[in-house]
């Protein structure tokens, strides 16, 4: 597989709307309508409806009043009301979470973009010895069960004092991830042409200004794809948080949804609105820019 | 892989001879900076957690030789602790279905919606949509369909109180539970993996083998699951890698007891709380190393022989 094409391939075919797939080269006649093609397409909108059910069933829920429900069941219709998304918003404590994502998220993902970037740019535009023992060392780190270090980090973070911290989340985060951003920029760096680089080596530019002037304005389309990946990633993360973090109200987003589930009783249309508004940033990413998402993803793994 | 980068390939661009001094400073802080993070905070905790895993350190002061134990631990948690085995009959579980269902089903779908259908826009977002949904949200949004009391699937099969199935407290079918919404994850990430390797399949080679006269399943099989082994190393290696991560979701259901045992959540109630088993949480930890270990060898090993063409 030639690796210039990688990212055309990737982002331009996979993401966006089936319309203008294969680039319109080669229209095929249209298909008559078959039974067999009848029972694919039954097959698959069920089959979407089926995993889009789910998220519809919350969403539903979590319009409707916990008074309703409780007496007509929750297959029912009726008993609509916003007020499940006002409780669960100053309840749940959520601007203060949302804040908290907020400083883990930001510096995370541009620590993690700039300091792969940096590596990558080495590693894809210089030969020397270590070259793919280095992509190894990053690489491999990404792959790793994150349990496989949560021991000595748990006991290290608490030894000098950052545990329960957000640095201890974040500069876990940036370690962690740092593995698959350089591995993705630096195969999209190895596709610019080297001549770049020459022409304002001869100019007499030191390698940062061409790292910083020639090769990073160009990587725009892998960082906008990394970056959205990262950031949902990030926004998700259970883990870290949970391990790292013990005061309440420093939690993100993601673990502090267990605070709306009572002791003893679970108010499911509250959790439900709850949960909606946690999944509101994700989903709203996913369908805004769909396909830097798919194509950060897939642009790992068509390569390796 | 010594012998690949011994002579300076003309492809990589320059050697490091050409530059000043100065140059060469600035690229050995850019990448050291990096690499030093990843070492400090990635590679030098795993092998600390092979070291601790010989020891009976409780978490008190800093370890010590009189810690040492040897391989006590690996003996009692293989002996005398009995969530282990739940926890790795779980996650072999949890590896089966994702290779016998998930993955296939991803597998298919992606080959389905490669062609040109309508609305093929649709089924694709709706099949991805749950993997920008974290897995700690998935378990609460599922929790409204397998609520035992107030729960859409006890509603739906009609069962009257007193059988109503307590999908995710009873210990015998919650793992079951819990790996359907696992799927429901991992169908959509297989799918934009293996789309994205049918998009590097040369349409002509399909057009030849049609024209052949092979069948469609025939033609995938035999001609268009080979070409794609690149990304089917891929595929294989995380859904291992997922499989052993396990966690989010036992963790926000129960705390990974009763049924819900995975090695990710032993090895955190080990070493938090008031128990503190940081040798005991260390062996669990090396364990899932070790296994994770042979996966990330192969993707390396595939990595490498790309890198070759």
């Amino acid at each position: 597989m030639s690796t210039s094409t990688d990212l055309d391939r990737s982002s331009g075919t996979t993401g966006d709307s089936g319309t203008g797939r294969r680039g319109g080269a080669g229209q095929r006649p249209r298909r008559r309508v078959t039974p067999g093609r009848v029972v694919l397409y039954v097959a698959l909108v069920v089959v979407s409806l089926a995993w889009l059910f789910p998220v519809l069933w919350a969403v539903m829920t979590s319009f409707r009043s916990y008074e309703f429900t409780a007496v007509n069941g929750y297959v029912s219709w009726g008993g609509f009301t916003l007020d499940n998304y006002v409780d669960a918003w100053t309840g749940g404590n959520f601007a203060r979470y949302f804040l908290n994502t907020l400083i883990i998220t930001v510096p995370a993902v541009l620590a993690t973009l700039a300091l792969a970037s940096m590596a990558a740019f080495v590693l894809a535009r210089f030969s020397w010895k270590l070259n793919i023992a280095m992509l190894i060392f990053f690489t491999a780190a990404n792959l790793l069960p994150q349990q496989a270090l949560l021991v000595p980090l748990y006991r290290f973070y608490l030894y000098v004092g950052l545990y329960d911290t957000y640095w201890a989340v974040i500069i876990t985060h940036i370690a962690f991830q740092m593995g698959f951003c350089t591995f993705v920029l630096s195969n999209y760096m190895k596709t610019l042409p080297k001549e770049l680089g020459e022409a304002a080596f001869v100019d007499g530019a030191g390698v940062w200004r061409q790292y910083w002037q020639v090769v990073l304005p160009l990587c725009r389309p892998p960082l906008a794809a990394l970056a959205t990946l990262q950031v949902t990633w990030v926004y998700n993360d259970f883990f870290w948080a949970v391990a790292f973090l013990s005061t309440g109200d420093k939690f993100p987003v993601t673990s502090a949804l267990q605070n709306l589930r009572g002791q003893f009783f679970i108010d499911y249309n509250l959790v439900s609105a709850g949960s909606v508004i946690v999944a509101i940033p994700t989903l709203v990413v996913f369908f805004a820019l769909q396909r830097h998402f798919v194509s950060g993803l897939t642009l790992g793994a068509n390569k390796g | 892989m010594a012998t690949t980068t011994a002579p300076p390939r003309p492809r990589k661009g320059r050697g490091l001879q050409l530059l000043t001094r100065r140059d060469k400073t600035v690229l050995t802080l850019m990448v050291g900076l990096p690499a030093l993070l990843v070492g400090a905070v990635v590679w030098v905790p795993v092998v600390l957690t092979v070291v601790l895993s010989f020891t009976s350190w409780n978490g008190i002061g800093l370890p010590a030789a009189s810690d040492w134990v040897g391989t006590q631990n690996f003996v009692d948690i293989t002996t005398n602790y009995p969530p282990f085995w739940i926890a790795i009959r779980n996650n072999a579980l949890w590896l089966v279905v994702f290779f016998l269902i998930a993955t296939p089903l991803g597998m298919l779908m992606a080959v389905l919606l490669d062609r040109e259908l309508k609305g093929s826009w649709f089924y694709r977002s709706a099949l991805y949509m749950p993997v920008v949904l974290s897995l700690a949200l998935a378990g609460f949004i599922w929790q409204l369909i397998y609520s035992r009391d107030q729960g859409l699937l006890n509603r739906v099969l009609g069962l009257e109180s007193a059988d109503r199935i307590d999908w995710y407290g009873d210990p015998d079918i919650n793992i079951w539970a819990v790996l359907v919404i696992a799927s429901w994850r991992h169908v959509g990430y297989i799918m934009l993996l293996y789309l994205a390797g049918l998009k590097s399949v040369d349409p002509a080679l399909k057009e030849a083998a049609s024209v052949d006269g092979a069948s469609e399943v025939r033609t995938f099989f035999s001609v268009v699951f080979p070409t794609m082994a690149p990304i089917n190393v891929v595929v294989l290696v995380i859904t291992v890698i997922e499989s052993l991560r396990a966690f989010d979701l036992v963790w926000v259901i129960n705390g990974g007891r009763n049924g819900l045992e995975v090695i990710g959540a032993l090895i955190l109630s080990n070493i938090a709380g008031e128990a503190s088993l940081v040798g005991f949480g260390s062996a669990l930890a090396t364990i899932l190393i070790l296994v994770s270990l042979v996966f990330i060898v192969i993707y390396m090993v595939n990595i490498l022989r790309e890198e070759k063409r």
